[in-house]
Parts: C-alpha cells; sequence; structure tokens
C-alpha cells in the first residue's frame, strides 16, 4: 500500500471516531433518537476491509454500520444530516443510524434484523452471477449474527452455488450482553465456515494493516476461484451495544485493557515507525478532521425536517 | 393493592409464578446477565440462576420452537422475544406450529406456553423495529393473543397465560413500561378472553386496547369537557374475542369507534366493526370509524413517526364524526 492510501485509512479512521463522539453527544442532547450503535473501537475493521475492495464490489452490513458507511465514501454531512432525521440524509431522514445506504457507491445499508441481510448478501452474488458479473459482495455481521439460522442457509447456499462473497464476521467477543462462549458452540467462529466446506482465516482486527492484507488476500480468492470465503475479524466495541447499555456484562478493566490496543493508537505508532507520517502530520489530520465533523454538525442542524409529502413517498416504486 | 408500574406489574406475575410451580422458566435474548432489555427481568437471573433463567442465543426459532417442545413433554415455558418484530424471523413457530399441534394430534398433547413480546411505535426505531402487527398473530386458530392495557390486567392476565394450557402470545407495549396504576398484591388472575368496561358513558363506544386504551382515556377525558361521554371497552384479549362487552355497550350507544395502533386495513377495527354489523346491525346510527396507524412503514423521523401514529385528536375527531 503506499503512502497516500495509508494516509487515507488513518483520516477515516478518525473522521469515524469524532464523527461517533459528536453523535454521542447530539444523542444525549436529545437531538438524535432511536437505537445508536457505536463502531469505537472497530473502525480499523471496516477501514482495512473497504480499503481492499474494488469499487465495483458491493457492501452491506448490520446495523452497527457510521463506520461502513464513511469508507464507502458517503460525505460525514450525509451521515449526520442521517442521524438528525433530516431530508439531507441519504435516507431522506426516515432510515436513521441503523439504515445508511448509498448505491452510487456500492453501500447497500446498515440492516437491522440480525442476520436478514445474509441471505440478501447472498441474492445480490446471484443476481451479479446472473448477469455474467465477476464482482464480489462483501457482507459484514456480528458474533452474535452467527447463531441464527440466516447465517447458516446463506453460507450453505454461497459454497453449493460458488457464490462470489466475502462473508465478513467482526468478532467484537460480545452479541448484545452475551460473550460468545456463551452464545456459540465454537468459540472461533471461522470453524463455522469448515462445516460448509469454505475457505476461512482469522485476523486481528485492531490492527488496521493486518486487516487490510487479509480481505486483499481472501478477495483475490474469491476473484480467481469464484468461489465464497469467510473472514472473521477480531475486535472489541469500546462503548455500550446501543446508548444505554447497562455493561453489566463485562469489567470496566476488561474494556480498558482493550483500550490500549486502540486502532488507531496502533497505526499512528506503525506509521511514525515505518516513517510514513510524523505526529505533526498526524496531528493536522486531526484537526482537519474535527473541522469537517463540526461542518457536518451545522449542516445537519442547519437542515430541513423532511415533509409530510415524504411520508407516503417511496412505499412503491413508479410503476 | 399497590400502585406500581406496569414493568413492574409484569416482573410481579412473573415472579410469583416462578416461585408458584418449578415447571415455569424463562428463555430468551438478554433476559438473563442483562436483566432483560426493557428491565423486566432485572434480578431473576440472581434470584432464580440459569436454569430457570436463560440466555440464549440470536436465534428466534431455537427459542420459540425449543419452548414448544419444552411445554409439550411437560413444563410451562415462557418465552421472550426481545421485540414482536423478530417473531417475523420465528413467525412458523409462532402461527404454524403452536397453535396447531394440539388439533392435528388429535389432543394427544397441549403446549402450554407463554411467548411475551414488545410491541409499538413511537420510538424512532424505524420501519423494521416498531410494529404493531397483533391482528396479524390474532388470525390464526389455536393461539391465544392477550394484550393489556393496565397494569393491573398486565398481572392478571400474565398470570392466567402462565397457566394456562395453551400457547399464549403476550403482547406489551414499549412506551407503556412507565404507566402506573392499581395493582392487586399476591394472588390475582383475570380470565383470558374476556373483554371489559375501563370507563362507563352513554354517548359513543371506543372500542380499543392496549396503546389505544391509554390514548382514548385521555380523549374521553377532553370530550367529558364538552360534554360528551364515552364508553370504553377494552378487549384485552384479540383472541378468543369477547364481544358481549362491546354489543352491550353499543346497543346502548349506537354509535362506536375502534381505537387500535396497528394499521387499519385488515386490522382489529375491521373484526369489531364486522361483527358489530353481523350481530347488532338493527342498533347501528352512525357508520363506524376506525382510528389506527396511517398505511406507511414507521419512518425514523420524529415528526413523520407521530404523524403516522393515532393520536388523541384523531380519536376525537372521529367521535365526533360518529356523533354528528
Ligand atoms: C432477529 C433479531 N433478533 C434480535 C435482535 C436484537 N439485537 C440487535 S443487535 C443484537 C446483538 C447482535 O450482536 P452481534 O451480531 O455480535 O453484533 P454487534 O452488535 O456485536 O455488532 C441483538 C440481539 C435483532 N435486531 N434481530
Ligand atoms: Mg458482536
Amino acid at each position: 500500500m503506499d503512502k497516500e492510501n495509508l494516509i487515507q485509512m488513518y483520516y477515516e479512521m478518525v473522521l469515524i471516531r469524532r464523527l461517533e463522539e459528536r453523535g454521542a453527544e447530539l444523542y444525549q442532547q436529545g437531538k438524535i433518537g432511536g437505537f445508536m450503535h457505536l463502531y469505537i473501537g472497530q473502525e480499523a475493521v471496516s477501514t482495512g476491509l473497504i480499503a481492499a475492495r474494488e469499487p465495483r464490489d458491493r457492501v452491506i452490513t448490520a446495523y452497527r454500520d457510521h463506520g461502513v458507511a464513511i469508507n464507502c465514501g458517503i460525505s460525514a454531512n450525509e451521515v449526520m444530516a442521517e442521524l438528525l432525521g433530516k431530508s439531507t440524509g441519504m435516507s431522506k431522514g426516515k432510515g436513521g443510524s441503523m439504515h445508511m445506504a448509498d448505491t452510487s457507491k456500492n453501500m447497500w445499508g446498515g440492516h437491522a434484523i440480525v442476520g436478514g441481510h445474509l441471505p440478501i448478501a447472498a441474492g445480490f452474488a446471484i443476481g451479479d452471477q446472473y448477469a455474467g458479473n465477476d464482482n464480489i459482495t462483501i457482507c459484514m455481521f456480528g458474533d452474535g449474527a452467527t447463531n441464527i439460522g440466516y447465517f447458516h442457509e446463506a453460507l450453505n447456499l454461497a459454497k453449493t452455488w460458488n457464490l462470489r462473497v466475502l462473508w465478513v464476521c467482526e468478532n467484537n467477543q460480545y452479541g448484545m450482553g452475551t460473550a460468545v462462549d456463551r452464545a456459540s458452540a465454537v468459540s472461533e467462529i471461522r470453524q463455522k465456515a469448515e462445516g460448509y466446506g469454505m475457505k476461512n482465516s482469522r485476523v486481528d482486527g485492531m490492527d488496521v494493516v493486518k486487516v487490510h492484507e487479509a480481505a486483499a488476500e481472501a478477495l483475490k480468492y474469491i476473484r480467481t476461484e469464484g468461489k465464497p470465503y469467510l473472514l472473521e475479524i477480531m475486535t472489541y466495541r469500546f462503548r455500550g451495544h446501543s446508548m444505554g447499555d447497562p455493561e453489566r456484562y463485562r469489567t470496566q478493566d476488561e474494556v480498558k485493557k482493550w483500550q490500549e490496543d486502540d486502532p488507531i493508537g496502533i497505526f499512528r505508532a506503525y506509521l511514525a515507525k515505518k516513517k510514513i507520517a510524523l505526529g505533526n502530520d498526524l496531528d493536522g489530520i486531526d484537526a482537519q478532521v474535527e473541522t469537517e465533523v463540526q461542518k457536518a454538525v451545522e449542516f445537519a442542524e442547519a437542515s430541513p425536517e423532511p415533509g409530510m409529502d415524504q411520508l407516503f413517498a417511496d412505499i412503491y416504486a413508479e410503476n | 393493592m399497590a400502585r406500581i408500574t406496569m414493568r413492574e406489574a409484569i416482573s410481579q406475575a412473573l415472579m410469583e409464578e416462578m416461585d408458584r410451580d418449578p415447571a415455569v422458566f424463562i428463555l430468551g435474548e438478554e433476559v438473563g446477565v442483562w436483566g432483560g432489555t426493557y428491565a423486566v427481568t432485572k434480578g431473576f437471573y440472581d434470584k432464580y440462576g440459569p436454569e430457570r433463567v436463560k440466555d440464549t442465543p440470536i436465534a428466534e426459532n431455537a427459542i420459540i420452537g425449543g419452548a414448544i417442545g419444552a411445554a409439550m413433554v411437560g413444563q410451562r415455558p415462557i418465552a421472550e422475544l426481545m421485540t414482536i418484530n423478530f417473531g417475523f424471523s420465528a413467525m412458523d413457530y409462532i402461527v404454524n406450529q403452536a397453535p396447531k399441534l394440539r388439533y392435528m394430534f388429535g389432543g394427544q398433547f397441549s403446549v402450554p406456553m407463554v411467548i411475551r413480546a414488545v410491541g409499538g411505535g413511537g420510538r424512532q426505531l424505524g420501519a423494521t423495529h416498531s410494529q404493531t402487527p397483533d391482528a396479524i398473530f390474532a388470525h390464526f386458530p389455536g393461539l391465544v393473543v392477550v394484550s393489556p392495557g393496565t397494569p393491573a390486567d398486565a398481572k392478571g392476565l400474565l398470570k392466567s397465560a402462565i397457566r394456562s394450557n395453551d400457547p399464549v402470545l403476550f403482547l406489551e407495549h414499549a412506551t407503556m413500561y412507565q404507566v402506573r396504576g392499581e395493582v392487586p398484591d399476591g394472588e390475582y388472575t383475570i380470565p383470558l378472553g374476556k373483554s371489559t368496561i375501563q370507563r362507563p358513558g352513554k354517548d359513543l363506544t371506543i372500542v380499543t386496547y392496549c396503546k389505544g386504551l391509554e390514548l382514548s382515556m385521555k380523549a374521553a377525558e377532553d370530550l367529558a369537557k364538552e360534554g360528551i361521554e364515552a364508553e370504553i371497552v377494552d378487549l384485552r384479549t384479540l383472541r378468543p374475542l369477547d364481544m358481549e362487552p362491546v354489543l352491550e355497550s353499543f346497543k346502548k350507544t349506537n354509535r362506536a369507534i375502534v381505537v387500535e395502533e396497528g394499521w387499519k386495513s385488515y386490522g382489529v377495527g375491521a373484526e369489531i366493526v364486522s361483527r358489530i354489523y353481523e350481530q347488532a346491525f338493527d342498533y347501528v346510527d352512525a357508520p363506524i370509524l376506525r382510528v389506527a396507524q396511517k398505511e406507511v412503514p414507521l419512518p425514523y423521523n420524529r415528526n413523520l413517526e407521530q404523524a403516522a401514529l393515532p393520536q388523541v385528536p384523531d380519536i376525537i375527531a372521529a367521535a365526533k364524526e360518529v356523533l354528528k
């Protein structure tokens, strides 16, 4: 990866972090409602992953989708506007935090039914296969989502029909308050792919460079072999499951220990060690992000609410 | 008698029944260590332990299907769906298995289970997480569908549901856990399948349940200030449906509206209105109106969501319309 791309990844990770920190503040002020799931701590996962895709590769994910949206190239303005339920959000304020999509960026949405989007991802690949396209669908989901039937039906189908899907399990060790070993028969999620004869691997998700390498390798395999692949990415969410999580299921010590492995800190150290960017340069990016997020908040707050005509718009397609 | 919240009333019913009958246990997502996502089972895990308060994987089919099996072999499971919206992921078990097994096998076994689920809109959770799909479930013979509107009813009906030998879907409303009311201490049951008058009146009948009851009570207060006395019939159980109090009230008032939170088309209102026309046509003095959710998937934006949900002024307007 060249310098420019590495710096771009750093910028995106910091942007996700700052955007969500501001989002959390706005939530406390009652300007954002509903469920909001923060990605803080997991930024290296989607950043490294999406950096390895070609623009023609489709991306679909669960409700923890702000980071993925940013990595796919959706603007901070639009993300913030959707969070505030404004008409300038990419889903016109009708989707909110959990439902960010922009098909022009090949981002096919955050989806709020756990595991529900996995068969849909298989469907993207069915559609592309049918059309003779050789692009890939990248489908992201949590560890908890691998315990629901949807996961198993989708993986079986993908392998049987040679669908070009990169299944990405973001193993952040918990599904809400349930630790992986309390809910899953196997503690390594990648083992579930073995049952379907699907190639798989596991990677450290706090290190964006490693994530990027693993993703690039998996995508290469799918492109050359024409078969699906499951990549398990080990990570940790620093915040609660969603806003207002009493967090009775884990200790503060455990959280602190993981926070020492901050993916942004790790990447800063890497960039300095490789003499790609010094602290000063990176501080400059941080400052630039600060301004961008501030502008996004101002944009979102100044944007109009969706009009009442929007209530009945987009229920059915125009025929 | 104590003045407690809906949440406390439901908690109390669960605890009393678990204390009474060792066959009763709870299973569902985040019911244990977390204490229930709506804090209904807070403290249960410590009190009863992981055998009786089972945290499940995210696997709705295994939760409901598993509860059916355990019920068939003699236990009394209470399966919790984190929200009724996730019930669609287990639809086969809820509507195609639980209600049919007894009948299909000539009464050889029964399915004494309760499915507790929270539903309802108004919390900006977006289209897939905000539904009030009660009518869909009430469509299926063999299933009992209960949805209380007061803390006392919640307690009394839940205790009866747990003791019932049939599968009962018990629907709670996400915005009503803080609603307070007088609730009898200790043993207190209300029979399933009995509607009741929640407010007497002579001018028109409002038929409703659950969230609709809360809204209708407010509307009735406002109407009373204008000299209009609405009688409110609370269905409490959607299946089997008890029309007696509805018909009795209607024969007195000759005018009615039905208030529900779900969509109007093919809804609870459609059923009630048809039955009134079928069973009390001679008493009809005005077209019976329905107040319900606008026919849209619920949007995230607060203003749009509120515009889609039935509101107190909608009830008042409908009441005045049937009185014209
Ligand atoms: C079918 C279904 N069941 C339950 C839920 C409620 N729910 C939302 S997120 C979640 C936990 C998911 O955990 P995981 O897949 O590990 O993703 P994470 O939140 O950790 O990113 C649950 C139980 C849901 N949205 N859909
Ligand atoms: Mg998880």
